[in-house]
């Protein structure tokens, strides 16, 4: 976006005996200009601005208030200082369900951008027109399903009687074969499996995006010097994605942390605890259990958690730019 | 690309984090879909909100001068549970034979009726007549409707007495006893079905007398290669163990302490040595492998599709999913209430109403009671609940059942459901216990015993925690 240009003091000084005044005036006629233009701006974000601040702003700072009360969503509301945070610091399974997120974070964020940087890269070399098209369309199509349909045909696809393991039995290897969403052991990674599925067609098109706009001679020179596909890759590839790499990343951090609807769909957080996350809590304790204070209480932490995560991926993205 | 990329990051940051808080700081309310809900059905509810066209010519109103639906043209509204006829049908039933009464009838899935109940109760123009997903907070924040006073007026007080305790709430908030809240509009009565067919590969000849003889029953099954028993288990439908738990815990002990707990009486504990001795029980037939090895992931629905198209030899289930066992395995599928663990003792089972209030500040209190009273009294209706709904209608001492359609599983459960009564055996569920119990303690601990990490004695010991973290509050 081209900087708007500055009035400036200097450029107005001229012949005239007293400089000063009338360089004042220029600039506050000039300021005035920008004021109104200032003006008309802010009218046309008004509107957006007004639902920002109803549906956003003002939900955001009534959770914070929530969590310093205990409140069950109609009575009297009682003022509990920090008691609601002890209380998740506290108890093994909120603060277990924050370990899960973490967990999640693999799935959901390392595997889908890592793929991604390789199938973009694949894509962009080997499959440049239709069929890249097609590939692109392809691993895209999980972002337009709804998620709720998609953690559906997931959970059959993953049932013992399912189609991942048929095909595990019709290849011998049956002993492999269990009901992936019902195991202590396998239903994180088997709800991960679903966040790759999601994410990593969103990455891809946004990893293959910044690709093609890197100048194709940096290639060609590289290609001149003897590098092979891997030396391009890391060498030129990932260093000039390095702000869609940050983008993707953020994306995805944030879809794991604050997974809710693919683990609600598919396992509604057992068995036991083991892909209970704290969106799945939060929603228990604020509807089911009515504990409103404890809820916003989490729901804070975890906005503070996701910030903290974020935070160093966006400076680190930003920095030193080529 | 900078600043786009920090919108964006921050602009989904703040979506999503909103989301989730927005989503905490909505008013909500009470309970978990509980056990007791029968997970909706796939049958089709008809749009009951147009009022049929009366054939019949009006029957006389209330009897004498009680409370009725007077003469004048009345519109009740009501709010309604969907994925169940039975209340509609009922609807229609009463305004074809009270034409001045019409229905006003809004509809949710029971999910949905539990974080829109406390908006519609405290609105400007409350149900009169509704399905209640809960009651008890209901009843102390004073949005339902106290109706000792219609009690007295129609002489339920002399229905039998657990039809209607189970409905009342004292003032500290127990269940069981005090003030009456609500009306069964039928009573729901759970126990164990079985595939005749692979009830006789295995050499069952007749219902099993004790517990003995039902796990002798379960070891020929598995030694048969048979599937002895399928459950659900998994946490979107919640824990199906607890039925068997359940039903073991009232075999080996008294069921007083077990409604005590469930009705939050003071000091009740599920931590007792005859409901550890039941939860041993049921840890070793998990252990001998008699449910389905992916029971953790196994629905509601999947459940009874599969034990329906021939998976599993018993299932542990309430009458309210009759109607689907009579269309898929008519003639096939049989049921007995659980033995007791001595012989010619009484067997015990959950039964529960499905439960209807009146707002407290109902337009047409008079009426909708009249209504409630109706449905237990009426042959008509009664006629209906048990076609429709395929439990007893409950009512006045003494009143005859209708029967069901011949060959009906329904005529089973019914003739069960008197055993039951005469012995006093009849039980809430312990997943109703609290409106999170069965969410945070017994899905959870149950699927972890499936899945080898906890153990009977643990079990209890951590659901009677999560209790005692939940009343605390």
């Amino acid at each position: 976006m081209p900087a708007p240009s500055k009035p400036t003091a200097t450029s107005t000084v001229t012949s005239d005996d007293r400089p000063v005044a009338s360089a004042l005036s220029r600039w506050t006629s000039l300021s005035r200009v920008v004021r109104r233009e200032a003006a008309i701006g802010w009218l046309f974000v008004l509107p957006a601005l007004l639902m920002y601040a109803l549906f956003v702003l003002l939900p955001l700072l009534l959770s914070i208030q929530y969590s310093f009360l205990r409140w069950d969503g109609i009575g009297p509301m009682t003022w509990v200082g920090l008691k609601n945070y002890a209380t998740v610091l506290d108890d093994p399974d909120l603060l277990g369900t924050i370990f899960n997120a973490f967990k999640l974070v693999i799935f959901f964020s390392f595997i889908p951008v890592t793929l991604g940087l390789v199938v973009a890269s694949v894509i962009h070399r080997v499959a440049t027109g239709r069929l890249g098209a097609i590939a692109r369309t392809v691993l895209f199509l999980p972002q337009v399903i709804p998620l709720v349909a998609a953690g559906i045909i997931w959970g059959w696809l993953l049932a013992l009687p399912g189609l991942i393991n048929q095909i595990l039995r019709a290849v011998g290897l049956e002993t492999f074969a269990r009901a992936w969403l019902g195991d202590f052991d396998w239903a994180l990674p088997a709800v991960g499996l679903i966040g790759v599925w999601v994410l990593l067609g969103f990455c891809t098109v946004l990893l293959l995006t910044g690709i093609t706009k890197i100048d194709p001679s940096l290639y060609e020179s590289a290609r001149i010097d003897g590098a092979g596909w891997f030396t391009e890759f890391v060498n030129i590839t990932i260093p000039l994605l390095k702000q869609e790499i940050g983008v993707c990343l953020t994306v995805t951090v944030i879809a794991a942390l604050a997974a809710f609807d693919i683990v609600y769909v598919s396992t509604a957080g057992g068995p036991g605890n083991s892909t209970a996350v704290p969106g799945i809590q939060i929603y228990i304790l604020a509807f089911t259990e009515q504990r409103i204070g404890l809820a916003s209480a989490l729901a804070v932490m975890l906005m503070v958690l996701v910030l903290v995560v974020i935070l160093p991926i966006q400076y680190l993205s930003r920095e030193s730019t080529p | 690309m900078n600043k786009k990329s920090v919108l964006w990051s921050l602009a989904s940051l703040l979506v999503l984090t909103s989301m989730l808080l927005s989503a905490c700081g909505a008013s909500a309310t009470t309970a978990a879909p509980a056990a007791t809900e029968a997970p909706a059905t796939d049958a089709p509810t008809e749009a009951a909100t147009e009022p049929p066209v009366a054939t019949e010519a009006p029957t006389e109103p209330a009897a004498s001068a009680g409370p009725s639906c007077g003469t004048d043209p009345v519109v009740l509204k009501a709010s309604f549970e969907t994925g169940f006829d039975i209340p509609f049908k009922l609807a229609e039933e009463f305004t074809k034979q009270y034409p001045n009464v019409t229905w006003d009838i809004q509809q949710d899935q029971f999910t949905n009726l539990i974080n829109s109940t406390p908006r519609l109760l405290s609105g400007d123009n409350p149900p009169d007549l509704l399905r209640l997903p809960t009651m008890v907070t209901f009843a102390e924040q004073g949005l339902l409707m106290n109706l000792d006073d219609y009690a007295t007026a129609f002489g339920w007080d002399e229905w039998p007495v657990p039809q209607l305790n189970q409905n009342r709430v004292a003032e500290d908030g127990s269940r069981g006893s005090g003030a009456l809240y609500a009306m069964g509009l039928n009573y729901s009565l759970t126990g164990i079905y079985y595939n005749k067919e692979l009830a006789a590969q295995i050499g069952m000849t007749e219902s099993p007398k004790t517990v003995a003889e039902f796990e002798e029953l379960l070891a020929k099954a598995k030694d048969a290669g048979l599937l002895p028993i399928m459950q659900w288990g998994s946490a979107k439908s919640g824990m199906g163990l607890a039925f068997p738990l359940q039903n073991l815990m009232a075999a080996y002990g008294p069921v007083e302490p077990i409604n005590d707990w469930i009705f939050q009486k003071p000091g009740a504990t599920i931590d007792t040595p005859t409901n550890l001795i039941a939860a041993q029980h049921l840890e070793q037939w998990i252990k001998n492998g008699y449910f389905p090895p992916d029971i953790n992931a196994i629905e509601y629905t999947d459940a009874n599709a599969r034990f329906n198209q021939g998976e599993g030899v018993f299932l542990f289930n309430g009458d309210w999913q009759n109607a689907g066992h009579d269309t898929a395995m008519a003639g096939n599928v049989g049921f007995f209430l659980m033995p007791p663990a001595e012989a010619g003792g009484a067997p015990a089972a959950m039964s529960a109403p499905l439960t209807y209030g009146i707002a407290a500040n109902a337009k047409n209190a008079d009426c909708a009671a009249f209504f409630l009273n109706w449905v237990g009294t009426n042959d008509e209706a009664r006629t209906i609940n048990v076609n429709i709904g395929g439990s007893n209608p409950g009512g006045p001492l003494g009143a005859t059942i209708p029967p069901a359609a011949a060959g009906s599983i329904t005529n089973e459960t019914l003739a069960a459901g008197p055993v039951v009564g005469e012995a006093g055996t009849s039980m809430d569920f312990i997943a109703n216990a609290t409106s999170a119990i069965f969410a945070q303690g017994w899905t959870p601990e149950l699927q972890k015993m499936v899945g080898g990490q906890q153990d009977a004695a643990g079990l209890l010991k951590a659901v009677q925690e999560e209790y005692l973290r939940q009343l605390e509050q």
